[in-house]
């Protein structure tokens, strides 16, 4: 076929015999110049970190704000090292917490989100109810559940639970309720079941959209498990952080941050290279080294 | 006389109540088994409605559909479908994806775990008949549109449907891609002898393809012509330079014009 082969394989055409030293030079120019690019594209985060850190430093040296305001990052480091047993334990708790939260709402927010979005009847019936519960602040609910389960670590579950259930829901029952008509059309007259259309079309079709939900939901599940710690808990980031600020010790509030934070972007990378590994084909191109070589320059 | 496979008798169809569009009205036709029929109209004259009322998508809100001897309530299991956009499913290969069918409808769907390579087999013969060979393992997104429109074409085709329901399935290619497929397209139909109906507004590609072509008016449609079309097959790029079959296309074109301005058009 002479129509249509020639897009399929850029290095084919570029490793092809025949080819002049010039234009064999251009390739390696630009693919050098796709290289370096990427290089940076990989640093550059790196290099945004310390840049703010160095600005916030220079920053509170300059202005010399109290460290009870604004600590500098050294002094956070400083408080890291000093507290870092407390602070492993209470991370580790966090985490613990959060990660359990979070697996229910995985489970749950796939099985909701098949049903709903497999039946339009669950979707209209649902809906309103989802978004309802969906606009109440968590932090209130805090209390109701001290009620029910005491002090500990049930209620940070249950939050974690309840504010990344919710877009997990949504993402799956959209992806699986937007399969294009005509592919419905295709496997209707073929004799598929309503099951078939699912479980064939419509699940796969949601799995980037699902991924797309858990690295919200992972975030945001490190927020309701710590937003109930403050509240009620002995044990966990927010607690520690609650207890540092009661003794004014800012540096030790600022560490139970950057703690956070860095649990939130490790559990934040694990679910991206968790979606680049099972659902590579609807992030294609973005990947593909070719493209990158031939687009770079 | 036997009896046509397609029967197709006073059909309507109104959409969204009694107050809605009106997209069919009073149409009738036969086809006989093996047939291959092209339906042409104007745009919007209700073209794809007819083939989703045939497959049995959708309910008729009057008359009869009959295939294959029996009155159709509700989607067959028989046909194979292809529309002007490809729809292959991103995460299959296209080997995976024209094996979908398979998957589904029986007697294949029981038998797919044993008979596994015997069904590769035929669907790598397939795909070779298109001219596909070697493109098995690939995505569908590395693919071009024609290729992709020639794998979908084999979806509709690997599990040897009786009724195969084209939608304008060339529509959205260029010109040369189009005139390559229709001789892919006649090559398979030879093969297979599907009874096809071809719904399109090209109206070179009805009368390169069929055997006979159906005329619709505007909406609501109705058949209100229909010409034979005798060209000995295989027919060649060449035979659409022939005088015949430009002033068969150049009649197709004035009963499309009429049907546009709403008059009625004699049968030929």
């Amino acid at each position: 076929m002479p129509d249509d082969t020639g897009a399929i394989r850029p290095a084919a055409v570029a490793n092809a015999a025949g080819m002049s030293p010039e234009a064999l030079k251009r390739l390696e120019e630009m693919a050098a110049a796709a290289r370096r690019r990427r290089r940076l594209q990989a640093w550059l985060p790196w290099l945004v970190i310390v840049g703010m850190f160095v600005v916030w430093e220079a920053a509170v040296a300059a202005f010399s704000i109290p460290q009870f305001v604004l600590p500098a990052p050294t002094d956070i480091a400083a408080s890291m090292v000093k507290w870092w047993k407390p602070l492993l334990d209470n991370s580790w708790q966090t985490l613990m917490t959060t990660l359990i939260g979070f697996g229910f709402a995985i489970v749950f927010g796939l099985l909701l989100g098949i049903a709903i979005g497999s039946s339009t009847l669950l979707y209209h019936g649902l809906y309103p109810l989802l978004i309802g519960f969906n606009s109440i602040p968590k932090v209130a609910v805090v209390p109701i559940l001290v009620i029910w389960f005491g002090i500990g670590t049930v209620p940070a579950v249950i939050t974690a639970f309840l504010i990344s259930f919710f877009p997990i829901v949504v993402n799956v029952a959209t992806g699986i309720a937007t399969v294009e008509p005509e592919l419905r059309d295709v496997l209707r007259a073929l004799g598929a079941r309503h099951t078939d259309i699912i479980r064939k079309v419509g699940l796969p079709r949601a799995m980037p959209y699902f991924f797309a939900s858990l690295k919200i939901s992972i975030t945001v599940a490190f927020v309701g498990s710590i937003i109930a710690e403050t509240v009620a808990a002995n044990k966990g980031i927010g607690h520690l952080m609650i207890l540092a600020s009661s003794r004014f010790d800012v540096p030790l509030v600022f560490a139970g941050l950057m703690v956070t934070a860095i649990m939130g972007v490790a559990m934040y990378v694990a679910a991206v290279s968790i979606e680049n590994r099972t659902t590579g084909w609807a992030t294609r191109g973005q990947n593909d080294q070719q493209q990158v070589k031939f687009g770079g320059a | 006389m036997e009896r046509p496979f397609v029967e197709i008798s006073e059909v309507a169809m109104r959409y969204g109540g009694v107050e809605g569009t009106l997209a069919l009205q009073g149409t009738s036709m036969n086809i006989a088994k093996g047939e291959f029929v092209a339906v042409v109209g104007p745009s919007g004259c209700g073209k794809s409605t007819l083939m989703r009322l045939v497959t049995g998508l959708w309910p008729a809100t009057a008359g009869h559909v009959v295939v294959a001897g029996t009155e159709v309530a509700g989607p067959l299991s028989i046909a194979g479908m292809a529309f002007q956009n490809p729809t292959l499913l991103p995460w299959r290969n296209i080997l995976d994806n024209v094996m979908l069918p398979l998957e589904v409808v029986e007697p294949h769907r029981r038998q797919l775990r044993a008979k596994r390579a015997e069904y590769e087999k035929q669907a790598k013969d397939l795909l070779a008949l298109v001219g596909l060979a070697g493109f098995e393992a690939k995505f569908p997104w590395q693919l071009s549109g024609g290729m992709q429109q020639r794998a979908s074409l084999c979806r509709a085709l690997i599990h040897e449907p009786a009724l195969l329901m084209l939608d304008e399935p060339f529509a959205a290619l260029d010109i040369f891609t189009r005139e390559d497929l229709w001789s892919v397209l006649q090559d398979v139909w030879m093969v297979r002898r599907p009874t096809v109906i071809l719904v399109t507004h090209d109206l070179r590609e009805a009368a390169f393809l069929a055997d006979r072509v159906l005329v619709m008016s505007s909406r609501p449609g109705r058949i209100i012509a229909e010409r034979k079309v005798h060209f000995p097959r295989p027919r060649t790029l060449e035979t659409t330079y022939a005088p015949e079959f430009v002033s068969l296309v150049h009649d197709l074109r004035e009963y499309i014009s009429a049907a546009r301005k709403g008059e009625e058009v004699a049968h030929a």
